[in-house]
């Protein structure tokens, strides 16, 4: 890394960025994971009435599926605008490397949910108000939820490479967020297994190993496990080599 | 200044530009003619660097742009067609961006905002959101941003489209201001302009070069022909003409 690659992705970075917070989308998007993250807590998983302050079984078990909708929402224009408005041939040009281009717009986005994250800072505040919580698990719940988030969001980015339309974009993004969400889930894996002949076990088995489930569940456990962030960190540098890759094709 | 070797490109089995070869030097102004679809767009993409070429070779100032496209890509600047722009900026932080990207920091990228504003007349509308200007205001802004960096070599790919006649005469007469000491590729659909702004004009039908001249050489090469106009409609064929068997 020299200095120039950091200048460069830096300055991708602060246009991305600042473009989130020029356009109402963000805000929309803001709101309504507070809403969701927030409220789920207390409307259905009656934090409140249990005796208990352990935040893994009732804050954090949310965030899969609010990350589902949501992170595709916040990754959708990252490349999908530049292909409609024509940009991406002013990006391309200039004499920077595509890398600097895909990372400088990943962290914008991760900065953006970060900043998300960080709002649900009051619920932290809530249950150490109430009780006496233990941290460990806590914070491995946020590095578990944020781990995941920019999952979706390297897929999303990924998604958005090879289209100019951010409604197919979202809605790809949305399918295969959910798919890989689903697969982890026992109830589903359950449920496909006594659907296939016996002999196709193995390969539902197989293909549930690949959701981000187990891991986001051994994660919040509060055991903080190097295997399981190693293969949140593998999925978005897979996913990101494939954004680079599409972008090459598309020009080749 | 400009090296192009034997370009060729093809998508899926279609031919868009086959063997075009054609250099620029300093100071001199090429216009690129040519029907719509005749591969004009697609030769400037590949010299810009933005399409890889199936084979060929580009070098901007000595450097190749397959090997060394970084820096290649410092020594250019660039229009694209329809002068695209990021909507949701200003027009001052949109050059700042794009001068960053450059490599220019802090004092020098102020300097060269300032420095472009000027030339484009776009002080008056310099904190502006893009997504409200016109049109000419567009063009401008994306002209501005392909010279923020005193580039060596121009590439501008129909630079006066969509302009009223003040502003084709406008960009027309920066064209010509700047070929005294950069080299300069624009296209164009306007035979006039090419008159009036370039050194020397090259004709493209159907991904080949079919003439390379100054615009007066152009003129005499079909025998009785009194305009540019004359000479692109008898050596150029229409789209609704049967292709030839070849």
């Amino acid at each position: 890394m020299s200095n120039r690659d950091i200048q460069n992705t830096m300055a991708v970075f602060k246009r991305e960025f600042l473009a989130y917070f020029n356009s109402p989308v963000f805000y929309v998007i803001v709101v309504i994971f507070l809403l969701a993250a927030m409220g789920f807590p207390f409307l259905f998983s009656r934090i409140l009435e249990s005796d208990d302050v352990n935040l893994t079984e009732r804050f954090f078990v949310w965030h899969p599926w609010i990350y589902t909708v949501l992170a595709p929402a916040v990754g959708m224009r990252l490349w999908s605008e530049e292909h409609r408005l024509g940009t991406i041939e002013l990006l391309l040009t200039m004499p920077v490397s595509p890398w600097h281009a895909i990372l400088g717009k990943f962290f914008a986005a991760a900065a953006v949910w970060l900043a998300g994250l960080v709002l649900t800072f009051p619920i932290v505040w809530t249950v150490c108000y109430l009780g006496e919580p233990d941290m460990g698990p806590i914070i491995s719940g946020y590095i578990a939820s944020y781990l995941y988030a920019l999952s979706c969001l390297s897929l999303t980015c990924a998604v958005s490479a090879i289209t100019r339309s951010q409604v197919v974009c979202f809605i790809s993004s949305v399918f295969v967020c959910l798919v890989i969400a689903l697969i982890g889930d026992p109830g589903f894996t359950q449920l496909i297994v006594s659907s296939v002949p016996g002999w196709a076990e193995w390969l539902v088995h197989v293909v549930s190993y690949f959701s981000f489930m187990d891991h986001f569940y051994e994660l919040t456990k509060g055991i903080f496990v190097t295997h399981d962030v190693l293969y949140f960190v593998s999925v978005i540098i897979v996913t990101l080599i494939f954004t680079h890759e599409v972008l090459r094709a598309k020009r080749a | 200044m400009i090296q192009v070797q034997n370009l060729i490109k093809v998508f899926g089995t279609k031919v868009a530009v086959d063997d075009i070869s054609f250099s620029v030097e300093k100071g001199e102004v090429l216009g690129f003619l040519g029907p719509n679809g005749a591969g004009k767009s697609t030769t400037m993409r590949m010299v810009t660097g933005y399409f890889r070429p199936t084979s060929g070779s580009v070098s901007l100032c000595g450097i190749d742009m397959l090997e060394n496209p970084e820096a290649a890509k410092q020594r250019l600047g660039y229009l694209p067609e329809n002068a695209p722009l990021y909507s949701d900026m200003t027009v001052a932080s949109f050059l700042g961006f794009c001068a960053e990207m450059r490599g220019l920091h802090g004092a020098a990228r102020n300097k060269a905002i300032d420095r472009v504003l000027e030339m484009c007349f776009l002080d008056n509308v310099r904190n502006q959101s893009v997504d409200t200007l016109s049109k000419g205001y567009r063009h401008r802004t994306c002209f501005a941003q392909s010279i923020i960096h005193d580039p060596d070599v121009l590439i501008l790919d129909e630079p006066t489209d969509g302009l009223d006649p003040n502003q084709k005469h406008e960009v027309r007469s920066m064209i010509k201001r700047m070929g005294k000491d950069k080299a300069i590729i624009f296209s164009t659909h306007i035979l006039e302009e090419v008159e009036a702004a370039c050194s020397r004009a090259i004709i493209i039908d159907r991904g080949k070069v079919v003439a390379d001249g100054t615009p007066e050489s152009l003129k005499k090469l079909v025998p009785g022909a009194h305009s540019l106009d004359e000479v692109f409609r008898s050596i150029t064929k229409p789209d609704t003409a049967p292709a030839k068997a070849a």
